[in-house]
């Protein structure tokens, strides 16, 4: 965990106590709501169809069982009791009163919690891998460069009002979890070849009506460069960007119009005159930063006890759930163990107050008290012993959240939609609901292997539809839902885009159509072991389009 | 940018203003009497583009009671509104999916 | 629109002279860009201050020649959301050392006082009387400052790792372990 200081606290307290403020020159009509509106947004307050949204971040995707409470508390006092994570490690209350805001905040806040750059045109909530300090396949703990970024870049004087939103995401993994190349800043931490390590930096990914993969600018930055380099990369984009129009105005357009190179270019000659200024990064500062992160006391344990082994043999359900929802862990005897918030037929990415209050207590009990949030919207007790997991399994499926579909083809990931967004032509959810029932007999989901589903309601592609092995965009055609069907689409180290597979289709023929792409996969793959999104690697889309539009 | 009321608002068939109200953004309707109601039935319907104008007009004058104000097309059906697209159907009547808990606006 | 200088409400002395108008013998003038570089050489042998208004879309390293001939620099906001001047305003107060008047226009409202100073503003047009009259308040707003810029605020990261610094105390809360 990240340890709060009275500086964080204190800021969190006056970020409060100014929001306070605007609400009230607001519901007096002091300030209109063009003025009012970029500043809820960086409070994290929009305005959906039938209500507020507030959306909190989860830093780095970490959050103290005791945050957990805190968020069902809110969930509980001020809004539905629910909440709704997202695919950007944050959490979205859709049912909040504007008057009762501040207040909300304030108890945040008592919990180290804030809705501070979740929206507006500023720099969002940086995002990491969930499994960050505990993979075994990372060479360095990601959220201290998060946490450093995130500092540098909470309230920055100089870029606070963008041309548009600015997304960085940092990984240290040799898999990439966080989704880096769909990102405005992607920062990857790895070894070079000289045993240096530093950071390879992409910028100008990011999806909606035109999407881009992210392009290296900068394939080895020393790490005490890192804000400086950050620093000259926003000041370009804040002076360049483009602000005449709002679907052009990501980073993404600018460095596609200079061209990857020239910008990459610009940003060094801008960093030049700014890397051995105050940002050079000072190893105390950073040796302070790592410092507040703190390591359970892990017990000295072997992997996979005896009891673990007997457990699987007594229990087939057991057994199913291992071999979906647990990871690996870097401590021997440990395991990392994935929430799923997806079980069948239910909105992806809710969870109710109670449901939070009993995570808490779990993670109180099995994981040092501690859980990790992921883009994929479920959960991780990231610190769980091996020994545990039968007693951790019971719990955690006597409230819903062990549905061993992990990574599977119900495991989908869905924005809001056109059930709560404003912004919305099409529903997501109910899409959802109706491909996971379809795909109920998790015999059929496991044979089918991993397989990712992304559903956005609109063009803006918050479900990453883009990026999904199987992506599904909403469209509004006379008054109708139709369906847009992208494949091949993939946001890890392999990320590329998906290819759209035909014309739209109506509503109902969604969960056909994703049974028909399913369907010619099992008949395409050379072997019980090549992905779904291998295969379509192997043979194109042309197969699959020919099978879902065959008949239609 | 024009903003919307410089724009010729064209409108086909029955139409109503809606918005959200600020205080806690709750779907609201304009009355003829000026002022906001979260009851779909009381709103004012108008028929014509200049009927329109001057009800959106008169309703985005009011910043602080309500926000977001735009028009929105109705069906008249039995002496009931009803919401005439999928959009306003979802903001009158709540998510088409089941919630959790339910409670009433 | 009142005007804040030095945290008051103050008088301006700057005559805004608009491009056309004649400018006149004496006293403070604010001239546009363009009139400012076509006639550099003239507005350096002025005997009183000049100043200019530079747009938010032009080089600000355009000035830099001419920047010892200026008392005042006014940058724009054409609306609160454009953030290109706080660049501007960092690049010449830390880059090019201009130490005159920087003084931000346009759409200038409370919230924003405390980013403009530590972007390098000591002058405001402010669009609301309530909010010039709020400028010690709002400029007080935060304690906590994370980015060393040119105003000179110390850091949070300093403060934690410097020895003579008061002790952080880190609240026993809950932790792994």
């Amino acid at each position: 965990m990240y340890l709060y200081d009275d500086f964080d606290r204190t800021l969190l307290a006056e970020r409060v106590a100014e929001f306070r403020g605007q609400v009230g020159r607001r519901l007096t009509g002091e300030l209109n709501e063009d003025e009012f509106k970029s500043l809820r947004l960086m409070n994290g307050v929009y305005l959906q169809l039938h209500a507020y949204m507030l959306r909190i971040a989860i830093p780095y995707g970490t959050l103290a069982s005791d945050q957990m409470r805190k968020l069902a508390h809110v969930a509980r006092r001020y809004d539905r009791g629910y909440g709704h994570f997202t695919t950007r490690q944050n959490i979205q209350f859709n049912w909040i009163k504007l008057a009762e805001l501040p207040d909300a905040m304030a108890d945040l806040a008592d919990s180290r919690l804030h809705g501070m750059q979740t929206s507006g045109n500023c720099v969002r909530n940086i995002t990491t891998d969930q499994w960050a300090g505990v993979a075994p396949d990372e060479i360095e703990d990601p959220r201290i460069w998060a946490e450093l970024l995130r500092q540098h870049l909470t309230l920055h004087p100089e870029f606070s009002f963008l041309p548009r939103k600015f997304k960085i995401a940092v990984s240290a993994a040799s898999h990439d979890r966080a989704a880096l190349a769909i990102h405005d800043l992607s920062v990857r931490l790895y070894r070079n070849g000289a045993g240096e390590v530093g950071f390879e930096v992409g910028v100008g990914g990011g999806l909606g009506r035109t999407p881009f993969l992210t392009k290296i600018i900068k394939p080895f930055l020393a790490k005490r460069d890192l804000l400086s380099y950050v620093e000259a990369v926003l000041r370009l984009y804040n002076q360049y960007g483009r602000r005449d129009n709002i679907y052009k105005a990501r980073i993404k357009i600018l460095v596609h119009e200079l061209g990857a190179e020239k910008f990459g270019r610009e940003v060094d000659a801008e960093w030049q005159s700014i890397k051995d200024g105050a940002l050079a990064l000072d190893p105390a500062v950073i040796a302070e930063i790592a410092a507040r992160f703190r390591y359970p006391d892990y017990e000295r344990l072997e992997d996979s006890p005896p009891a673990l082994a007997a457990a699987r043999k007594a229990d087939a359900r057991f057994a199913t759930w291992v071999d979906n929802a647990v990871s690996n862990h870097k401590m021997p005897g440990y395991a990392i163990v994935t929430l799923s918030l997806k079980p069948v037929g239910k909105p992806p990415g809710d969870c109710m107050a109670d449901q939070m209050d009993a995570i808490a207590d779990i993670a109180d009990r099995h994981s040092f008290s501690e859980i990790r949030v992921g883009h994929e919207q479920n959960l991780v007790l990231p610190h769980v012993r091996q020994g545990d997991l039968p007693e951790v399994f019971r719990a955690l499926d006597a409230i819903g959240v062990a549905t061993p579909n992990v990574g599977l083809v119900s495991d989908i990931i869905a924005c809001p939609g056109l059930d709560y967004c404003s912004l919305a032509n099409a529903r997501a959810i109910p899409v959802a609901q109706e491909i996971s029932k379809r795909f109920r007999d998790l015999d059929v989901a496991r044979g089918l292997g991993r397989l990712h589903i992304n559903i956005s309601g609109c063009i803006n592609a918050c479900g990453h539809h883009h990026v999904g092995h199987i992506g599904i965009l909403g469209v509004e055609k006379n008054g109708e839902e139709f369906y847009q069907i992208t494949i091949g689409g993939r946001a890890d180290e392999k990320a590329q885009l998906g290819t759209l597979i035909g014309p739209a289709v109506p509503y109902d023929d969604v969960p056909d159509v994703v049974e028909d792409i399913a369907q010619a996969y099992l008949e395409l793959r050379q072997q019980s072991d090549e992905l779904f999104i291998d295969t379509i690697e192997r043979v194109g889309v042309e197969p699959f389009k020919e099978r879902v539009y065959a008949t239609r | 940018m024009t903003s919307p009321l410089q724009q010729k608002l064209k409108i086909s068939g029955s139409s109503v203003v809606t918005a959200n109200r600020l205080a806690d953004g709750a779907v609201v309707y304009r009355t003829a009497e000026g002022t906001w109601t979260t009851d779909i039935d009381s709103a004012a319907v108008v028929s014509s583009a200049e009927a329109a104008t001057s009800l959106l007009t008169a309703a985005k004058a009011d910043g602080v009671q309500a926000v977001d104000v735009y028009v929105a097309p109705v069906k008249l059906k039995d002496g009931r509104i009803l919401p005439a697209n999928l959009r306003e159907a979802i903001r009158l009547r709540g998510p088409t999916i089941e919630l959790p808990i339910t409670f009433g606006i | 629109m009142p005007l804040v200088r030095s945290g008051k409400i103050v008088e301006d002395r700057f005559l805004r002279v608009a491009d056309g108008e004649p400018v006149p013998e004496r006293g403070p003038v604010i001239v546009s860009a363009e009139r400012f570089l076509a006639d550099a050489d003239e507005f350096a042998q002025r005997e009183d201050a000049v100043g200019v208004i530079w747009p938010n879309s032009r080089n600000v390293s355009e000035l830099e020649p001419h920047l010892a001939n200026l008392a005042l620099i006014a940058l724009v906001f054409p609306v609160y959301k454009d953030g290109r001047a706080y660049s501007q305003a960092r690049v010449l107060r830390e880059r090019f050392g201009f130490r005159g008047e920087l003084r931000a226009t346009g759409q200038v409202l409370r919230d924003q006082f405390l980013f403009l100073m530590r972007a390098g503003f000591d002058a405001f047009e402010v669009a609301k009387p309530a909010d010039a009259t709020a400028f010690e308040e709002a400029a007080r707003r935060y304690s906590v400052f994370f980015q060393p810029t040119g105003d000179g605020r110390v850091t949070v990261a300093r403060v934690r790792t410097s020895r003579d610094a008061r002790p952080v105390s880190v609240r026993s809360e809950r932790v792994s372990a």
